[in-house]
């Protein structure tokens, strides 16, 4: 981080961010927007061409590769979107810096459990003995 | 924060005449809030219920098709394609793009209109194939 003595304008700003290095996370926020784009679109359509949402179909379809990976992919970007999202919120409406960091952490801890139990489930469909 | 009194604050949201830009702005936050919280908790729901059981899913299943259920997967349903469109007016914002008034007031409005066209189509197609 730039302590903020740079004779130009620009070396006074730099590093000052709130999350510090704000370029890389800025591109990292739309790379993953992106990817839960396309990621989502796959989930939508993947379930409205499912002949039946009863659970036998939907098991054999998580159970295939092209059903497994693209879900597993969209759980984690699902929840780390939502997590980057709520962040943004707390930042914006939380002045306090103690309890900023503080919602931060639980937000993530509950964001990284939530993805966790998600990909549990998905992994017990997809790897488990055929109904 | 301190303030000093002699300058005047802003005009804030109050004061602010509601155009489609503002209401869409404020939607993208709501409707991202209601993915995360609610969106992501049925996600990991309907994977756990698959992967639990019979019992789980019919359990699932019933809680999804009960008349409170529905209300909350078409409200989040809308609530994708509301982000969803929303977040494709976002990237074109960030490469710099449609910030003049007739055009952004028109992204906006199209977004509105789409995810409201996408909802009823995607609800048509579930509802109407005959599962």
């Amino acid at each position: 981080m730039n302590a903020g003595n740079s004779a130009t304008p620009l070396g006074k700003v730099r590093g000052l961010g709130p999350a510090g290095n704000v370029g890389h996370h800025w591109l990292e926020e739309r790379l993953i927007s992106v990817a839960i784009l396309l990621l989502s679109l796959w989930l939508i359509f993947s379930l409205m061409m499912l002949p039946s949402l009863d659970r036998h179909t939907l098991a054999e379809w998580l159970r295939a590769p092209a059903g497994a990976v693209p879900m597993a992919l969209f759980v984690i970007t699902a929840f780390r979107h939502g997590l980057d999202g709520m962040k943004v919120v707390v930042d914006d409406y939380v002045h306090d810096d103690g309890t900023r960091i503080g919602l931060h952490i639980v937000l993530t801890m509950v964001a990284i459990g939530g993805a966790a139990l998600a990909l549990f489930a998905l992994a017990k469909i997809a790897f488990g003995v055929p109904a | 924060m301190t303030r000093s009194a002699e300058r005047p604050l802003s005009p804030h949201l109050t004061i602010w005449k509601w155009g489609p830009h503002m209401l869409v702005s404020i939607l993208h936050r709501l409707t991202g809030g209601a993915l995360t919280v609610a969106g992501l908790a049925v996600l990991t729901w309907w994977l756990v219920a698959i992967s639990a059981g019979a019992d789980a899913y019919a359990t699932f299943a019933k809680a999804a098709g009960s008349p409170v259920g529905l209300v909350v997967l078409v409200g989040l349903t809308w609530s994708f394609w509301q982000h969803f469109f929303s977040g494709l007016r976002h990237l074109v914002l960030d490469i710099g793009a449609g910030y003049e008034l007739k055009i952004n007031r028109l992204f906006s409005v199209l977004t509105i209109a789409t995810a409201l066209l996408a909802t009823a189509m995607t609800w048509f197609i579930i509802l109407g194939v005959g599962k």
